[in-house]
């Protein structure tokens, strides 16, 4: 028996079933997010107008969360996918430079969004979440806003700072009367 | 079942909320998560490289001037998907604590020693048998707050990301027959006795090097491309 082709306790029968999860733990910094060029999308030639998302973690006892990651990705104006990756600093506070949401070339027509992966101390599995952005005209028609309950559906829509417009702001509450909506996928 | 089809085992994955992990109590989301029907989701969108492996990134042993202290391990695996086909090409990065169980990370303040030559992070990319290959140093355990007496298993975080965001995961990896597992919440935190013994990775002969480091076999299944993500749960 080759031990190449043999795998640590797992059965031969696909499918094989999926590694279990673990929490990121409160020291994962000097492992996943020490590139701070992960808090910018895109480059130079990367069309679309210019946002800064300031995404804020708020806690059950409405507390920032000072100790999370947050990932993001979403398509450009020709489809392409941009990812990027920051910590939370102790305002529980993450900004990333990007671009307004294109539109996904896979599937049917959403709104522009970006989706979300969290990350932090205290959750044993991730959590996806998405921003959509206030104002636009799509979101009436969004097939996975439809899936929300029309009472949650504001949990999931970043708004335009009225004083730099450029910047939109998203809160994500984990917990309590305006717990941000997640999914499972 | 057929290729492509996903198999969920009831507590081979943890619960979103588990009350013995204290962390959790105030993160923790309170309402179902929503179910998405249908196959219209950007999530499942290509994951892209975005980081350049350097020559000293999976080698954790040779970060720095000198040798760390501890004991030198090979960390090695296959990164697989549901259906067994490997993942190449794909990001594997983990972070440790070292051999003392003291991690490089201005909030630990456990009283054990940092080590100047050991950093605890490393980064490498999958073959195209989907296999990765880390050398390091054995962390130790350490003590939390959760509880009384609380100590964390020997472990190594690994974070992985595969063919899309579906794929994404963060797990650790334990060595085999840790006296702790019984009193560690995280790890007990996957109900499914088989799920959790997956997190253990096995001492490997073939893995080691003859005067010079033990190895340890770490295997990890990630959600398939193909898989049927929103399919009835068994």
């Amino acid at each position: 028996m080759s031990a190449e082709n043999t795998l640590t306790h797992m059965s031969e029968e696909v499918p094989l079933i999926a590694t279990a999860s673990q929490t990121v733990g409160p020291f994962f910094s000097f492992g996943l997010t020490t590139n701070t060029a992960l808090g910018r999308l895109g480059g130079p030639n990367t069309r679309g107008e210019r946002i800064r998302l300031e995404i804020r973690l708020i806690d059950g006892a409405g507390a920032p969360v000072p100790d999370a990651m947050v990932e993001i990705w979403h398509a450009d104006e020709a489809g392409v996918f941009l990812f990027g990756r920051l910590e939370t600093d102790p305002a529980g506070l993450c900004a990333f430079e990007t671009i307004y949401p294109g539109q996904a070339t896979t599937g049917a027509r959403e709104a522009a969004h970006v989706n979300l992966c969290i990350f932090m101390r205290g959750l044993l599995r991730h959590l996806y979440t998405r921003v959509y952005f206030s104002g636009d005209p799509a979101l009436e028609s969004d097939a996975v806003l439809a899936a929300v309950p029309p009472d949650r559906r504001g949990t999931l829509i970043a708004r335009r700072d009225e004083a730099v417009p450029s910047t939109w702001t998203f809160e994500i509450h984990l917990q309590g009367d305006r717990e941000t909506v997640y999914f499972d996928l | 079942m057929s290729a492509g089809s996903r198999r969920i085992v009831e507590g081979s994955q943890p619960p979103l909320t588990y009350p013995p992990y204290k962390s959790g109590a105030l993160r923790s989301p309170t309402r179902p998560l929503i179910k998405l029907a249908g196959d219209f989701s950007d999530f499942a969108a290509p994951v892209y490289g975005y980081h350049a492996i350097g020559e000293t990134d999976a080698d954790l042993t040779r970060q720095h001037a000198g040798e760390p202290l501890g004991e030198r391990i090979i960390v090695s695996g296959r990164v697989l998907d549901e259906d067994g086909r490997p993942v190449r090409n794909t990001l594997v990065e983990l972070w440790q604590a070292n051999a003392a169980g003291r991690y490089t990370h201005v909030v630990d303040n456990h009283p054990a020693p940092l080590d100047p030559n050991f950093t605890g992070a490393g980064r490498t990319i999958t073959d195209d048998d989907g296999r990765y290959r880390f050398v390091t140093i054995k962390p130790g355990a350490y003590p939390w707050r959760n509880h009384t007496n609380a100590w964390r298993p020997a472990h190594i975080h690994f974070s992985l990301f595969g063919e899309s965001f579906l794929s994404r995961l963060v797990t650790q990896m334990y060595f085999p027959a840790d006296p702790l597992f019984a009193f560690d919440p995280m790890f007990q935190s996957v109900r499914d006795e088989s799920a959790r013994q997956r997190m253990v990775s096995q001492f490997d002969l073939s893995l080691t090097e003859p005067e010079w480091a033990l190895g340890y076999r770490f295997d990890i299944v990630l959600r398939g491309r193909n898989s049927t993500p929103f399919e009835a749960r068994t």
